[in-house]
Order: structure tokens, then sequence, then C-alpha cells
């Protein structure tokens, strides 16, 4: 009877999820079979029996968050004496057959011999390049070197790169986020000074990074570089729409209650998203999320970045409380006052710059959220209708699509919906 | 444009810079208004280990009868030792010539200055055949150098004939019976060393409290120690108040606690630092920054102005070749936009007296100052068995750790050969080694270095010959 223990990826990994079992209790391995998978934040390994015996017991489920490493995850009875190409489960679940007993032994280096892992990720092969004084510091930081670049020779990691690295920065914590994509698995590139790049030291003013500007940086990069997406620009006549925003302002004056444009754009993506709702989707390894409810994020301009308080629900929400909640939620941004859950998750964002007299802009999307729409600014513009020329107020939007979860179809139907209930507001009503 | 990259001054650092500069393919040339390979190779590190080579043997010859031999009435005949040195020095100096054809530099010899330009500042050179000669450059690479400090208000200035700078101190016509060496840092160290194994009453008069002051604190009372062992003699913590000429040589008055006293020698040699050549450049009308005699710059050289850089001497301390050569290296891959190497790389220094003495990285004094836990290791040669063996058990290997990463962050050793071993530590650091590579690693017995492993043992408790 021999235990098979939680192998280690890399030399500082502490402790891993057993994602999946491949044998089931009863089973009979072979020594090469692959019984389990392991996850860390960085990659999958399989799990080899290197002895052949018969599954005695699973001692970790599958799906088990935070095995240490090291500790035992399943037993195999029988052993090599155990011939036959198919043994009775009895037979092998004999629990104290005596020459099992005498093989089994409790110190570590003999189950290592036992249970091998080998990486199945290409990235959990490759061995990591670092300074014996680097391995060291991020042993005591608690560091993921694998989460580290190097700056030394040959992109080494060295004693300034552990040193420079927060301890938080272990990315554990992406098990959190539905969809990993943040990953930097491409290779990162070198990144040079300005003064490399010919910016002479002096000649400018640095403002150092502030947590704000790093998150926007750091998400922004990895959505960009890491998300295949694309944009969809679609023209909308907006009178109507000007029109029922009037008399609705008309009717909510004694509340003191004031609907904008931008309101009712927000619900107008609401009622299309529940309306199309492959559009209101996120994308991760283990599937495609339809989300339930379109929580709508919209992004904030304040100073130094920006901020994308949601309207949950907003679906499911009047004019009006959606026009109070924006103001609220709006003024709170802007003073740095709102709390996580006010600005983490939604399922959709939308951005506006019209107030800016931009016509059109494509967004990069939110992750985890599959689309983003940029709302351009409405102008009085020529329309052909049938044969005559014709004046109305014409605004731009462009929907960023997450072509892993929205293809060009979903989007293009999506902005039909949309531009439906935006033409003819009293369509949200149905 | 004439060139990419025009450097001025040919010593270890410029032609080292120009060599790195034609491999990555740009079109360089070097102005030197001396001779190729700088002080280093014709006036410096060079010529002195020749001539202390000729010091250690016949020094050697005094002491035969340890080792079993005997020979009859050593002498020397100076004239030859120095000509040896000169020898060395002109065979170097063709050399670089050589690699500066090879790597088809262009070598304008002349007085360079520089004038206002763009991108880089214009060169003007006082040719040496004749002429001037204007170039434009890409990039402007200052290895001007430095020399040795002058006090002549207190008469600490070097005639040629009684008062010697290193420069007269290698070619006299004859070794002098008395000298007086004015500080103790590696150039005092060296010549006082030289003259004492050939026979001079050497004393050397230290302004600070120890002689080689930037050495690890138990190095500088061990050097002391073994070179009073040889009879050199010193003024620590003395002040020169004055030096005079006599008749019959120097009278240098000096002030130790209060108390003054007079010495009087044949020769003094004057080695109380080093001063940048920034001068008659054109400098100050480009608004280069200098502080301290030294061009100030960033760490890849750069200086503010726009195309020009400085590495070397000229870009300040510690004035070693090799960190000269190291930085120019360094400054012509930055101009090339190639990533930077190891900017942290530890410079070992290296004194060539008898004993040798070598350090790299912190002193244990620089190391707590700077509020670090340490472990120190020590091991002396005197229980290392090839140092019995060659009969050098002077002096030991001292490493500093850090206590809380195991990273090697210092390493001193004073000994024979002791400036070879250094580079073992030094790469050590370089790759960022801890006591575990150290202690892992094998060294061959036997060798003086492995004294070096047993002071890494000794550090964590392990030393196993002590």
């Amino acid at each position: 009877m021999t235990d098979i223990l939680m192998p280690a990826l890399s030399p500082t990994m502490e402790e891993g999820t057993l994602a999946k079992w491949l044998v089931k209790k009863g089973d009979t391995v072979a020594a090469g079979d692959v019984i389990a998978e392991i996850e860390t934040d960085k990659a999958t390994m399989e799990v080899e029996a290197v002895d052949e015996g018969v599954v005695e017991e699973i001692l970790v489920e599958a799906g088990t968050e935070g095995v240490k490493v090291n500790a035992p995850i399943a037993r195999l009875s029988g052993g090599t004496e155990a011939k036959a190409p198919e043994p009775q489960p009895e037979e092998a679940a004999a629990p104290e057959a005596a020459p099992a007993k005498a093989e089994s032994k409790p110190d570590a280096p003999a189950k290592a011999e036992l249970a091998t892992a080998r990486p199945a990720s290409a990235k959990g092969g490759e061995r990591i390049f670092a300074s014996p004084l680097a391995r060291r510091i991020a042993e005591q930081k608690g560091l993921d070197l694998s989460s580290i670049t190097g700056s030394g020779p040959h992109g080494r990691i060295i004693e300034r790169d552990v040193k420079e690295a927060k301890p938080g920065a272990k990315p554990a914590a992406s098990a959190a986020s539905p969809a990993p994509t943040s990953e930097r698995r491409g290779e990162t590139r070198p990144v040079q000074s300005l003064q490399q790049m010919g910016i002479p030291e002096g000649s400018y003013d640095l403002i150092p990074l502030d947590g704000m500007r790093k998150t926007v940086a750091r998400r922004m990069t990895d959505s960009f570089r890491d998300v295949p997406h694309f944009p969809l620009t679609i023209d909308l006549e907006i009178d109507r729409l000007l029109e029922a925003r009037g008399r609705i302002n008309k009717m909510l004056e004694k509340d003191g209650v004031k609907v904008s444009v931008n309101d009712i754009i927000l619900k107008a993506c609401a009622v299309a998203l529940k309306r199309v709702p492959e559009a209101n989707a996120s994308y991760s390894p283990e599937g495609i999320a339809l989300h339930h409810h379109a929580d709508i994020a919209m992004a904030v301009a304040v100073e130094g970045g920006l901020i994308t308080p949601i309207i949950r629900k907003c679906e499911t929400k009047g004019l009006a409380q959606i026009a109070g909640e924006t103001k609220d939620l709006a003024e709170r941004a802007r003073t740095r006052k709102l709390k996580p859950e006010e600005f983490q998750g939604g399922t959709f964002s939308v951005s506006n710059l019209g107030m800016f007299g931009i016509k059109s802009f494509g967004s990069i999307i939110n992750e985890p959220q599959g689309a983003i729409l940029s709302v351009g600014a409405g102008t009085r513009q020529p329309v052909v209708r049938g044969d005559q020329l014709a004046i109305a107020t014409v605004m731009s939007v462009t929907m960023t699509c997450d072509h892993r979860v929205v293809d060009g179809a979903t989007g293009a139907r999506w902005l039909e919906a949309f531009k439906a209930l935006i033409e003819e507001p009293l369509a949200m009503m149905v | 444009m004439d060139f990419d990259v025009i450097i001025v001054g040919a010593g270890p650092g410029g032609y080292v810079a120009a060599i790195r500069a034609s491999q990555l393919g740009l079109k360089t040339a070097i102005i030197e208004r001396e001779a190729l390979g700088g002080v280093c190779l014709n006036w410096g590190c060079i010529p002195t280990k020749a001539l202390l080579k000729s010091g250690e043997v016949y020094e050697q010859l005094h002491h035969l009868a340890d080792y079993g031999l005997a020979a009859d009435k050593p002498r020397f005949d100076f004239a030859k030792v120095v000509e040896r040195s000169r020898k060395v020095a002109g065979q170097l100096n063709s050399g670089v010539g050589f690699l500066m054809r090879k790597h088809k530099i262009e070598v304008i010899e002349g007085t360079a200055r520089l004038e206002k330009g763009t991108p880089a500042p214009k060169v003007v050179i006082a040719q040496k055949r004749g002429g001037e000669r204007t170039l434009q450059a890409k990039h402007v690479i200052l290895a001007t150098g430095a020399r040795a400090r002058t006090l002549p208000q207190i008469g600490l200035e070097p005639d040629g004939d009684r008062v010697w700078s290193y420069r007269e101190a290698m070619v006299p016509k004859a070794a002098p019976k008395s000298l007086i060496v004015i500080g103790s840092g590696a150039i005092g160290i060296e010549f006082a060393s030289f003259y004492r194994a050939l026979g001079a009453e050497v004393m050397v008069v230290e302004a600070l409290p120890r002689i080689l002051p930037v050495e690890d604190e138990e190095v500088s009372t061990a050097a002391r120690k073994a070179f009073e062992r040889r009879g050199l003699k010193f003024r620590i913590g003395a002040t020169v108040k004055k030096l005079t000429k006599s008749k019959a040589g120097v009278v240098v008055e000096i002030e130790t606690g209060g108390k003054t006293e007079t010495l009087e020698a044949e020769r003094a040699i004057v080695a109380v630092g080093i001063v940048g050549n920034v001068e008659d450049l054109g400098l100050e009308s480009l608004g280069v920054k200098i502080e301290k005699t030294h061009v100030v710059t960033d760490a890849h050289g750069a200086t503010g102005v726009p195309g020009l850089y400085a590495i070397g001497d000229v870009a300040g301390p510690p004035w070693l070749a090799h960190k000269a050569s190291h930085e120019g290296v360094h400054c012509v891959e930055h101009i090339a936009g190639q990533p930077a190497k190891n900017l942290n790389a530890p410079i070992p220094g290296c004194t060539y007296a008898n004993p040798q003495i070598a350090s790299v990285g912190l002193t244990e004094a620089a190391a707590k100052a700077a509020g670090r836990k340490v472990k120190v290791g020590r091991f002396a040669f005197r229980a290392n068995g090839k140092a019995i063996a060659a009969g050098e058990t002077e002096g030991f290997v001292k490493t500093l750790f850090d206590a809380d990463t195991g990273a090697l962050i210092g390493a001193h050793m004073i000994g024979a050969e002791v400036t070879e071993m250094i580079q073992g530590f030094a790469l050590a650091m370089t790759l960022e080694a801890t006591e575990a590579e150290l202690h892992a690693t094998v060294f061959a017995h036997p060798t003086l270095s492995e004294a070096m492993h047993e002071s890494a043992l000794d550090a964590y408790g392990l030393v196993l010959h002590a």
C-alpha cells in the first residue's frame, strides 16, 4: 500500500488544485498511466503512476483547492507481485496483504519515487532561470518565480526583480476571476527605458504610478493583448429618443429627477441584452457564461483615471431609478467613495464620449465582459429617407466584441435590437 | 556624419569601448594625445606590475634558505629593472595599435576639444602631425581619464627630480636609498612595497587612521603588520604640513595628533588621490555637469548633453582600469540600443604589494552601516596546505554574507596570489550566489583557493580545517 503525493510543479509551488481524477477507486493502474490532473494558477500538469496497483482510496476529491505539496492524495494497494492483468476488485482491495504492508514506508523519499508528475503545459515544463539569491528571496517572500519577469542576462531573474515584486503579486488570486485570460503566458517584451528610446532624462516630469493607473495599465494591456476583439459600428437616429426624453423629464420634473440620454442608452442596452442573451456573456476556460442579468458598467472619468460603476439588474429597473443610481454612482466615483462591489463585476460596459463631440470610437473590452459599447455624439445630419433628403439627429455607436463569445453575427443582431430600441423608445415597454 | 562614435582617450576605457563599438558595426574613431593604452598600460597598472615582479623575485632571493636553496649575494641592476618595465609597456602599447587596426578603428593622434553640434558635440582635434580637424559623430564618448592630485601650496607637486608622482616613480635613474610615500592607497603602497623590496628605507604617511583606507579594517591592520615585518615604516593619522626640498633630498613636516615631526629622505612620492581630466575640452561651454573634477553621468554614461557620454576615471571613482572598460562596453551597448546587462556587477580592487590585497563588495563596516545583518567567515592561510608548502602562510580570506538571504556581499583577502583569486568571489557575486552555492562548489586540492571555501564555510560555523 503506497500513498500518491501531491506533486510540486515548480520549486516554489506550495499548493495547487486537484483538478480532475482520471481513475476511480478500484481501478487498476500501470506505471506511466495518467491518473490525475493538477492545476496551479500557471499550468496544468498530469500525475503519472510510477508503480502498478489498484486505487484503494481517493483521499482528496477532484476540485479541491489549496492542496499542499506532498500531501497524500490517493492510496494505491497491491504491488509488483499482483501480476494478474485483471485482478479481482475484492482481491485487490484486500486491505492488509502482507507484501504490500512490508512496502509501506512512511518517509518521504520512498513516496517520492512512487508518484511523479510531469508538467503538461509548455510553460510548466520550462526551466525558470533565476539566480540563487533571487530564488532564495522569492522563497522567503512567498513569490512565484514564474510570475516574475527577469531583467538579468538572457532574461534571468535576479535579485532586483524579486525585490521589486510584491508578495501580493502571487497570481493565485486569479481563481476569483472567472476568465483567467490576463495570464501572461506570452513572452514579455523587454522594457526599454525612455532614454533608450531617445527621450533624454530631465526633459519631462515623472508622475508616479498610483494604484488606479497601474490597474488601468495592467487590465487594458492584458485585455487588448489577450482578447481577440473586433469593432462593429452602426448609426442611430435619436430624434424620437430625444423627444421621449423631453416628455419623460417633464413628467418627472416634480420629483426632481432628470433622465439623461445616457440613462436611456443604459436601459436600452439592458433590454437588448435580454433580447439577444448570447451577447451578455463571458469567456472562461470551462465554458461560456451566459449571464442571468444585465449588469451594466458605465465608464466614469475621474481624476487620474477612470472607473466603471455598475447598474445591477439594469433590465429590471425603470428610467427614474437608473437616473438616480447613475447620478449617485458617478458622484461617488469622482470622490472615490465607491465600494469594491459597486465597480467589480458587470456583464457589459458602456463608454460615452458624446459630450466631448467624439463622433465614434472603439473601447477596449473590460474583462471578463463579452462586449463594450462606445457611444459617440448625436449630431444633426442629412439622411436619406426613400429618395428624400431629410435632417435627423444621428449618433454612432461602436460595439467592441470578444470574438471568443460574441461572433460578428451575434454582435450585429444585438446592435439591430439596440437600434430598434433607441430609434423607437416605446419598444422598451414591450 | 563622419563617424557613428568618436571616443576621446585611448586608455582601457576608451580603446575597449572602441573595440566593442566596432564589433557592433559602428563606424568608430578614437583620439589619443599621448600613447594608446593610456596611463594604465603605459604608466600605471602594467609597468608597475613589471617593477613589482622584479622586486618580488629579488626579495625572494633573500629567503632562499627557507626553501633549502642558496645563491651568492643577490644584486640588481636598477636600470635594467626599469628597462624591462618599459619594454613590457611598449609591447602592450603596440598590441593596442594592432587591435585598433584589426577592428578598423581610425586612430587620430592629437588633442580633442568639443564644440556645440548636433546630434552630438563636434570634435575639434589639434593633430600631432599638425593642422586641425573637425569631426561630427552621432555619439561622443569622453574617456580622458585622470591624473595624480597635487597640492602645490604645501609642496606636494612633482618636480621630476626629488618629488615624484607615479609617473616619475616608474622611471628614475637610480633606486633611492630612502623614500617618503605620501598616501597609502593602492598606488602609494605598491611603490612603497617595490622600493622597500630593493632595500630602500621607506616611510609611508597616511592622513586617515589606517593604511589602505578603502579596504576592510581587518585587512588594513593585517597589511600594516605584514609591511612592517618587511621593514616599511608608517605614520598614520598624519597630516603633511609642508614638503620642502633640501640639498640631500626632501624634508616633510607632518603633524600627528598635535605633535609635529620632520621626516627626511632622498625622494618623496606624492600619491594623495586622483583628479579627473576635464580641462581644456570645452565642457563648460557645452554645459556638462562637473562635480569634484569628474563628469556627472547616469548609469549608462550619459552626461545630459545630447550625444555626449563619459566613462572611466573621468566619470568618477573607483579609478580602476577594469571599471573603465566595463563602463565603456556598457555605454557603447547602450548607444547601440542593446538591453543593459548587469549594472550592479561588483568591481573588485587589487593592490599588488607583497603580500597582495584584493577585495570585492562591501566591507564589514560598510555593510553594518547600511543596516545589514552579516555573517562573517575567516580563514587564515597558515591553515592551508598549499600555502604552507609554498611558504606563503601570511594573510587570510574574509567573507561577508547577508544573514537574512545568504547572499555573498563582500570578500576581502590578503596573502599570496589573492589578486588572482578574487575573480572567484566576483563571479559568485555577479551570479548572485548564496552561501549554499559556495559551500557546494568543489575546490581543487591543494590550492590557496581552498581558503575561500573554508572562509565561506566558517561564516556558517562549518569550517573544516580550523
